[in-house]
């Protein structure tokens, strides 16, 4: 049976992603076992929480070599929110601190304005890359609003990563992104009713069309 | 533009949802998870599960509540009452929680908010305020669902928990809760003025105009309502409707 795997490196809410994958029909799996992530057709790497703390509990588990070599067999990987932000060369939340360097750029805080932070609210994707996003990840997803709950924000080298940004804190941040076949969304899907689980159902078609 | 939540406040007693006034005299009306899919499938932005009477045993029994309801509800899910140490919380978040909200024990102990948000995040932690008015512009922090005064200031109190680390707010005034008389808006524009966390109220929506009202008035991050849901005095959809005619801005 062709699974996706939900990575379990002790942080993250993957009970919520993965009853979110169930309802769109697929077959979900938690877990770090590296012979079911080799068997998976997609990778899902969630993450709540602080930069350095994350990638210390991958590093635990030898998961940060496990995700780079997933990504190098061109299967689908999906970052969610901290997840995301983890696949970045460095992050500046409480020192620098370095990532997975999966995807090039930078995370960085949301700017201090006459805005809240954390940013928890739903918002809007103001997509970018009309090729890409066609067909992929947020297909039916111009205008449609989702969850957020982060501080601070990835910023990709370059322009084609960004799938979409999202208008907070006096700037337009990058809010979802495609490099090759990594995949990433700095809202949570799994959390914004229906229009985020069609995020999770177009990530479905994704890795069946890899298989 | 930033959009306000509109947040469903489900008070859970031996897996009933009750209902009172001023946080008391409690009656039933439903079951949880049934209210919790119909208001998620009507387009609630959050739902907020309290225990409450959590205080009476010391502890949150709402796992199983939590669990049933992250099978069918896919938008933010709070917990709160009775969250005591670490343990609850974990226990809480591994049932399929995404926030807690603590009140009682912050009080008591404010380092555990500090210790809570290091660990868990401070997306993860809302501190719970329960204010009843005083004097004008003073109001005093209540533990223990509304039953017991602590001689708190609430500003000064909302002030401290942002410092010790809060991602976030919710604030219930007693004096209107389960009353249906509309939001204390002196209360929430006092505290919107203290605090740069986002910010939850709750207590006193009577119909869709008083949370219009209290969005056109103050800079409130959220509102959370329980008995005009409940007692189906409005739906999911007719609030939002109201507040969208109105322009406030929501998600549709």
């Amino acid at each position: 049976m062709n699974k996706v795997v939900i990575l379990d490196y002790g942080i993250g809410n993957v009970k919520s992603i993965s009853n979110a994958f169930l309802k769109c029909g697929v077959d979900v799996i938690v877990t770090s076992s590296i012979c079911e992530i080799d068997k998976s057709i997609g990778l899902v790497v969630p993450g709540v929480g602080a930069f350095a703390h994350g990638m210390e509990k991958l590093k635990e588990k030898g998961l940060d070599k496990v995700i780079l070599n997933y990504a190098q067999e061109g299967k689908p990987i999906l970052g969610i929110c901290l997840g995301m932000q983890l696949f970045f060369d460095q992050s500046t939340e409480f020192g620098l601190n370095k990532g997975l360097g999966l995807v090039p750029g930078v995370v960085k805080k949301l700017p201090e304005s006459s805005e809240k932070l954390p940013h928890i609210s739903w918002n809007e994707l103001d997509l970018s890359n009309e090729a890409l996003n066609e067909r992929g990840l947020l297909s039916n997803s111009s205008s449609k609003n989702f969850y957020f709950v982060h501080s601070y924000y990835v910023e990709p080298k370059h322009s084609e990563t960004i799938l979409a940004t999202t208008k907070y804190s006096g700037i337009d941040f990058c809010s979802s992104i495609q490099y090759g076949n990594v995949y990433g969304c700095q809202f949570h899907p799994e959390k914004s009713a229906s229009d985020g689980l069609r995020i999770i159902s177009n990530f479905k078609s994704i890795c069946e069309k890899a298989i | 533009m930033k959009k306000v939540r509109v947040i469903a406040r489900i008070d859970v007693k031996n897996e009933f949802v009750i209902k009172g006034i001023h946080l008391e005299g409690l009656r039933k009306v439903g079951d949880p998870n049934d209210m919790a899919k119909k208001y998620y499938e009507d387009g609630i932005d959050e739902i907020i599960f309290m225990d409450a009477v959590a205080a009476y045993y010391d502890r949150n029994s709402l796992s199983h509540i939590i669990e049933r309801a992250c099978k069918d509800v896919f938008v933010p899910i709070t917990v709160g009452g009775g969250i005591r140490n670490l343990d609850d919380i974990q226990k809480a978040l591994n049932s399929g929680a995404d926030k807690v909200a603590i009140n009682t024990m912050g009080i008591r102990s404010p380092e555990f908010i500090t210790e809570a948000a290091k660990v868990f995040g401070s997306q993860c932690i809302v501190s719970s305020i329960v204010a009843k008015e005083t004097s004008q512009g003073r109001w005093e922090a209540y533990v223990d669902n509304g039953r017991e005064p602590t001689t708190k200031d609430v500003l000064e109190w909302a002030h401290k928990v942002e410092r010790l680390g809060a991602g976030e707010i919710m604030l219930t005034s007693i004096d209107k809760e389960g009353t249906k008389r509309g939001f204390d808006l002196e209360l929430y524009k006092a505290i919107c003025h203290r605090v740069s966390v986002p910010v939850i109220a709750s207590g006193g929506a009577g119909c869709s105009n008083d949370l219009v009202e209290l969005a056109q008035e103050v800079k409130i991050d959220g509102i959370a309502v329980a008995s005009i849901l409940h007692y189906k005095k409005e739906s999911v959809i007719s609030l939002k409707d109201e507040l969208l005619g109105q322009n406030v801005e929501i998600r549709r």
